[in-house]
């Protein structure tokens, strides 16, 4: 899969997630961009890529993710 | 997509456009719900919410601090007193729980029982408090168990702790009216130990259930607050060629269908009719709805393995026209909303018809034939809160009915046949020992029911005890069979004026006068306490319409009229003539 069509999914797991189709993802993204992306609505994006990608992550992996670019980087990994 | 089996992750991926879609249904009951919890409420609200929605609840929600349940409800604050819940939902389990230490002495486990059954007796009493229904979980088995095979048995063993414990907790749902259990013990066995919680979740973020497991859960606590508040379904419609027997009478004949133990695949439809048979015993009415001509419809039910028999239904609808059409006229013959009944048929094109007509209809979606019972049972349609006398008897009554039917049909005149039913009427206050039948009445009547005024047993206590109200419960006994307690009236005394607040009839003893010797109680009664003139209320709802008339009938005059609203007065006169003529009364 490439970047973009990763970026284009994981956009889409946002989107439906906060039921904002407004929503444009870049690697800056934070927390702090999207008004209610908290510490639970984070679980929610985890568990919705787990299902979207057949991936499962580990507790370590994702406790340090500081933005989407890193996500991004996670799941290329894991799709790897 | 919100009716079992659901998929968890999608309805957690939606939740937003979900809600935003739910909100827009017409007629949502609006509750104050509290949460208090032993783990991490977070989704659990967003997700219970949904299946709320879904079953037509609107929730103001009180969330409590994360694992403060046991502080919030025994020393409350204030801020969960002033939030004045309708319900409050206990949201704990195993992790709230003091377990045991493999291998200590029986002495030792035993003096841990008894101190978590105080600590919990405690908080019972504490939310008992609050006045209103608490629905709270019990726990689930532990994922770990040191003593293995013999934590079932030894003292010390956790797995007969929480056994004991659930013990506990469901003779205190056994001998607390307004106390529920969501029994997580049952859900997290059913759905598997091993999926229920992921230790990686509740070490992270202390969430007690995985979170593919959390719409399971809301799903389970949703269908006991609906029942709390009066809105599970009533009735089960049953198609019949491949769901009640295999293979279609019309072609095969009752010889050639599918049904009992000498065939392997007649086995899965004695089991859904076996339960079906079984949810009469709850209270649920039965009705048929086939496309069939009626006499080959009925000759299924003398297949000598079948336990279902014509007299188990009260509605038998076999013909060709659409089978929409068909419900709602079945809807009309029980007397109750289409939204009070489930519709089991094989075929999805006929359950999407009924879908599509959005009339509330419960519709499973089923596949296996060995898998419809547990599809209609797992939605929770149904769940009931208590199992009355009057559930027990539904079914008779309504064969009752039938024979009523009968006997009306050999009348010309109709006092004539009121007179032959012999009726003796008994109306008496609101009696302590009738409370749940009598709130649970309340909430669910919808037809014939002025105010649609909707009650916890706590209020309901409240109001009987009240030296300011009237109430009035009538139960109706003829020459066919006891109807059990059908008919309320609650009135509030202001100095020479009495305001009628409910007055509900269940539609099965419509027309037979009852109305009228209940009005000749509550003149008696309003008298007693000085009353001069009754002031009787008209709230339109979509399903009350034909009350509306009602005031008028019995010789009240308009008060006053807003929108479809009205108010009506009555002057007592000194020389009532009682208006029941064809009842015996106490």
């Amino acid at each position: 899969m490439s970047r973009e069509e990763l970026v284009s999914r994981v956009t889409d797991i946002f989107r439906r997630n906060f039921d904002d189709d407004s929503i444009v993802l870049t690697d800056e993204t934070t927390a702090a961009d999207i008004e209610e992306w908290d510490s639970l609505e984070q679980i929610n994006l985890l568990l919705a890529m787990e299902k979207a990608f057949s991936i499962k992550f580990s507790v370590g992996e994702v406790e340090g993710l500081r933005n989407v670019g890193e996500m991004l980087d996670l799941i290329e990994s894991k799709l790897a | 997509m919100l009716q079992y089996p659901f998929d968890g992750a999608y309805i957690m991926a939606n939740k937003r456009a979900l809600k935003k879609q739910l909100l827009q249904q017409p007629g949502l009951l609006k509750k104050k719900i509290a949460i208090v919890s032993g783990s991490t409420i977070g989704e659990i609200k967003n997700i219970l919410e949904i299946f709320l929605l879904d079953f037509g609840i609107e929730p103001e929600f009180f969330v409590g601090e994360y694992a403060r349940y046991y502080e919030e409800i025994v020393f409350d604050p204030g801020e969960l007193r002033a939030f004045a819940p309708d319900l409050i939902f206990v949201h704990t389990g195993l992790h709230n729980l003091q377990l045991p230490k493999a291998g200590c002495s029986a002495a030792e486990a035993e003096q841990l029982l008894q101190q978590e059954q105080q600590r919990f007796s405690g908080f019972f009493s504490a939310a008992g408090s609050f006045g209103c229904p608490v629905v709270m979980n019990n726990f689930e088995y532990p994922r770990v168990r040191v003593l293995g095979n013999l934590a079932a048995s030894d003292p010390s063993g956790r797995v007969r702790f929480v056994r004991e414990m659930n013990s506990f907790f469901a003779r205190h749902a056994e001998t607390t009216p307004g106390f529920y259990l969501n029994d997580i013990n049952y859900l997290s066995s059913w759905y598997g130990l091993e999926r229920w919680s992921d230790p990686s979740y509740y070490n992270s973020y202390k969430y007690a259930q995985s979170p593919e497991a959390i719409p399971l859960l809301c799903h389970s606590a949703a269908s006991v607050i609906k029942a709390v508040f009066g809105r599970s379904k009533k009735a089960l419609m049953l198609d019949l060629d491949n769901t009640l027997w295999g293979g279609v009478i019309g072609d095969e004949g009752v010889e050639g269908i599918a049904l009992g133990t000498e065939a392997p695949g007649g086995i899965a439809y004695l089991d859904t009719q076996s339960y079906a048979k079984e949810l009469t015993g709850a209270g649920i009415v039965l009705g048929v709805l086939s496309k069939n001509d009626d006499d080959v419809a009925r000759s299924g039910f003398t297949h000598p393995s079948s336990v279902l028999k014509v007299e188990d239904f009260a509605v038998f609808t076999a013909n060709w026209n659409d089978k929409a059409n068909n419900l709602l006229a079945a809807a009309r013959q029980l007397n109750i909303g289409a939204d009070a009944l489930v519709f089991l048929d094989d075929n999805p094109a006929e359950r999407e018809i009924v879908r599509s007509l959005g009339a509330g209809v419960g519709v499973p979606e089923v596949d296996l034939p060995e898998r419809f019972a547990e599809t209609v049972d797992h939605a929770g349609y149904f769940e009931p809160v208590s199992i009355s006398e009057d559930d027990r008897k539904r079914a008779q009554m309504y064969a009752q009915n039938a024979q009523r039917a009968a006997a009306e049909a050999s009348f010309t005149d109709y006092g004539g046949y009121l007179d032959s039913l012999e009726m003796q009427a008994f109306i008496e206050p609101f009696l302590p020992e009738r409370m749940e039948r009598i709130t649970a009445l309340a909430n669910k009547s919808n037809q014939f029911n002025l105010t649609t005024r909707r009650y916890t047993v706590s209020e309901m206590q409240a109001v009987a005890a009240d030296p300011g109200h009237v109430t009035l419960s009538g139960r109706l006994v003829d020459r066919f069979g006891d109807n059990g307690l059908v008919s309320e009236i609650i009135g509030r005394v202001e100095g020479c004026q009495l305001e009628i607040e409910l007055w509900l009839m269940s539609c099965r003893v419509l027309k037979r006068d009852l109305e009228l010797a209940m009005f000749d109680q509550l003149v008696e009664a309003a008298r007693a306490k000085g009353v001069q003139r009754i002031i009787g209320v008209y709230l339109k709802t979509p399903k009350n319409s034909m009350v509306a008339g009602h005031y008028q009938s019995l010789g009240f005059t308009l008060l006053e009229q807003q929108g479809e609203d009205s108010r009506w007065y009555f002057d007592i006169p000194e020389d009532y003539t009682p208006r029941n003529t064809h009842i015996k009364v106490n």
